[in-house]
């Protein structure tokens, strides 16, 4: 689960990690407060921060909800001296749209800012912990190149990147904290401020079941003090059961309607731009169907496992949303059934049928225990189902159904 | 033959009194795996359908019944407790079933599980987030539908329940037995690995081809490629789902992401191909592919048996000729193979 940088700040803070200081605001009517609030603990310049899941927010730009074409300021992050310019940088910002490099062209609604305290710094750094997939450790990647994409800085030049692997056992000792301070290039009480920052960073990692924390830019101050400028975590979905106070956390505006719909009723369900909707059970079968779409000359326009189930009621909840997605065309119905008895899915596609009005093509591929019966049922029903013999013929008439619509 | 299950398999069953663990233990027992052990903590001392003795812990389970593997069906949050417990009582081998623990906890649970084998101890895990393990005829450990299984020669490893049984339906369909069919799990970490699960089918006698079913996120197909390509002289045959997946996305499997660029479809494919696995473009492919991969197989045996027979009954002049004829025929064929795999790229 991704959550805002105001959220994984105010997470961090619990730990000690020191953090920029700033106010959230959802309303222009809460920013004369925050500045007070940021007054009162000494801020005297200020940088005003758009709040939306997604990486590029510095360099992204601001248009009009109201008309797409309209400009209204380049930059979703602005560093203002006076409370008189963050306030028209905040003006134009909150409830307009933000398209960044990571939000692609439709752009994310900024709903929230974070106002904070502006810093002087003399340098930039990196810090991200991480899981390495490939020897199941965590690992924590430190950089001189603090400020810019990690990905670039990867791929241009690896050399900078500083990597620690965390020993299950014994966890993050301080031998590794001060080879990333040397590596960094430290000294003095900078370099006593890092160990400590990176010590309590790893813990509340760990701590937060996070799959990731990333600290970019993590900056060396004029006052030589060591702050987390940015901070983003995701948080491992699975450890939610021991963490009950997630939920919170979470901002369904961020996601797409029809997906916070799908999850409500424990579909997994990916909004894609296609023009073939999908319905599968099981993840692995759910991916190749969409590439077997594409393979026949569609684009899926969803992800869409309704698990093992796949009763009547799933199916039907299925429909509902592949169907609100207007730019659908036909639908591709996959299920294998192995220990779920096909015959008893057909019932419910029938069902669900029955009582949504479905006005595009949809073909049924039910293969496995039962299927042939379930076959039958489906021809018999008189409904308008189009029902498909293998995973093969399913590709070959979605073709068709494609070109006659 | 097979790998890892089969008739010797003496298999204990963790949370044999959940409505998961019920059902597929029936399952099982029908299937004709020999289950020897439940085992549910305080419901020890009484049976599972008034046969099989339910113990209150792994060690006293082992102890009794010889158990040697351990499937587990606890939820999530008790998983790695059960895991660990397994791994303590001795058993060589744990199928853990429940989707959906921690990425925490499976550190935890690959970091105790090397340190058991780094001390002389023998225990393979599979999973978790699986549908198990199956050698057809003999032995099945795990939920996925017995029917469609065949005894043969073709080894499965899969990192998907369903794709997996869309495969192996295939292959079946095609007269293709199996040998074992393995799904490794859907996690970002996992306790067996594409590689490990191709070595032991390469040195299996009895399994003549490896299918390998991957998937977006990670690199373990890439790792597998790479052994395939110097050691494994069987005909392997791949497929990898999520050719359309966006990235940044969990595509329903924890491990299934495209994470920072790395871990798409096509960095996969290329890898395999130039490692001379046999990709399916197409998930209705996989089990033609097989089919194509070992006829072809079988004609270049035969053809290597024809010329042997040359070789036997003539003399001289012929041995000149046939001589000639390797050189010329055996490096065209090759290079022919190699130019394809690389324009396909």
């Amino acid at each position: 689960m991704k959550i805002h940088e105001y959220q994984a700040k105010e997470i961090l803070k619990k730990y000690g990690v020191p953090v920029q200081d700033g106010v959230a605001i959802t309303n222009m009517s809460e920013f004369d407060n925050a500045i007070y609030t940021l007054q009162a603990r000494g801020a005297h310049q200020y940088v005003v921060k758009s709040q939306i899941h997604a990486g590029g927010r510095g360099k992204g730009k601001v248009y009009s909800k109201d008309n797409r074409d309209e400009l209204v300021q380049e930059g979703g992050v602005k560093f203002s001296p006076t409370v008189e310019k963050a306030r028209e940088y905040a003006q134009k910002i909150l409830g307009n749209l933000l398209i960044t490099h990571q939000t692609g062209p439709e752009g994310k609604l900024v709903q929230t800012l974070f106002i904070t305290e502006g810093l002087d710094y003399v340098k930039e750094l990196y810090l991200g912990i991480l899981l390495d997939r490939t020897i199941g450790k965590n690992v924590i990647m430190a950089s001189t190149e603090g400020g810019v994409e990690i990905e670039k800085v990867a791929a241009e030049t690896p050399e900078k990147i500083i990597k620690e692997w965390i020993d299950p056992a014994i966890g993050f000792q301080t031998f590794q904290a001060r080879r990333l301070a040397f590596a960094l290039g430290l000294e003095g009480e900078v370099f006593k401020s890092f160990i400590y920052f990176i010590n309590q960073l790893y813990k509340a990692y760990e701590d937060t079941d996070a799959s990731l924390v990333e600290i970019n830019p993590m900056v060396i101050t004029n006052d030589n003090r060591v702050v987390a400028l940015d901070a983003k975590i995701t948080l491992d979905d699975n450890s939610m059961f021991r963490h009950k106070d997630y939920a919170q956390l979470r901002d369904i505006n961020e996601e797409d309607p029809l997906e916070v719909q799908a999850s409500t009723y424990d579909l997994n369900y990916i909004k894609l731009d296609g023009n073939v909707g999908c319905m599968v059970n099981g993840a692995g079968l759910a991916m190749a169907t969409m590439d077997i779409i594409k393979l026949a000359g569609g684009e899926p326009a969803n992800f869409l496992d309704v698990g093992g189930g796949a009763s009547k009621d799933t199916v039907e909840k299925g429909f509902q949303i592949i169907l609100s997605d207007k730019n659908v065309k036909a639908i591709l119905v996959n299920i294998f059934g192995g220990i779920v008895r096909c015959d008893r899915v057909a019932g419910g596609i029938i069902e669900a049928a029955k009582n949504i009005n479905i006005d595009i093509p949809v073909v049924v591929r039910l293969e496995g225990t039962n299927a042939i019966e379930a076959q039958k049922m489906l021809d018999e029903s008189g409904l308008n189902l189009i029902s498909a013999k293998g995973f093969k013929e399913a590709a070959e008439k979605i073709t068709a159904a494609l070109k006659s619509s | 033959m097979s790998i890892l299950a089969n008739n010797q398999t003496r298999l204990m069953v963790q949370g044999i009194t959940g409505s998961e663990g019920s059902f597929h233990t029936k399952q099982m027992i029908a299937y004709g795996t020999n289950v020897v052990a439940g085992v549910t903590p305080a419901k020890g001392g009484t049976k599972f359908e008034d046969s099989i003795p339910i113990f209150n812990t792994c060690a006293e389970a082992v102890k009794a019944t010889g158990a040697n593997t351990s499937v587990v069906f606890v939820p999530p949050a008790f998983a790695l407790d059960a895991i660990i417990e397994a791994a303590d009582s001795g058993v060589k081998l744990i199928v853990c079933i429940t989707e959906g623990l921690p990425t925490r906890d499976m550190i935890k649970v690959k970091n105790y599980l090397d340190m058991v084998n780094s001390k002389g101890g023998n225990v393979r895990m599979i999973g978790p987030n699986c549908p198990g393990i199956i050698s057809p005829g003999q032995c099945k450990i795990g939920i996925m539908p017995a029917m469609i299984h065949k005894q043969g020669k073709v080894g499965v490893i899969s990192r998907s329940g369903t794709l997996t049984y869309e495969a192996v339906a295939q292959l079946t369909a095609l007269g293709l037995g199996q040998s074992t069919c393995i799904g490794i799990g859907g996690d970002p970490i996992i306790g067996t690995q594409f590689i490990d699960a191709m070595r032991l089918f390469n040195e299996d006698k009895n399994t003549e081809a490896v299918v390998m079913i991957g998937e977006i996120g990670g690199n373990a197909e890439e790792t597998c490629a790479e052994y395939v390509k110097k050691y494994v002289k069987k005909p392997v045959i791949g497929f990898i789902a999520g050719k359309t997946a966006p990235p940044g996305r969990r595509m329903g499997h924890a491990g299934a992401i495209i994470a920072g660029g790395k871990g798409t479809a096509v960095e996969k494919i290329n890898a395999m191909r130039s490692a001379g696995i046999f990709v399916a473009e197409s998930p209705a492919d996989i089990g033609i592919t097989v089919k194509q991969a070992l006829d072809k197989l079988k004609k270049k045996k035969a053809a290597a048996q024809n010329k042997n027979a040359k070789k036997v009954i003539t003399k001289k002049p012929v041995k000149k000729v046939t001589l000639k004829k390797t050189k010329k025929t055996t490096p065209k064929k090759k290079t022919i193979k190699r130019t394809t795999g690389r324009k396909k790229r």
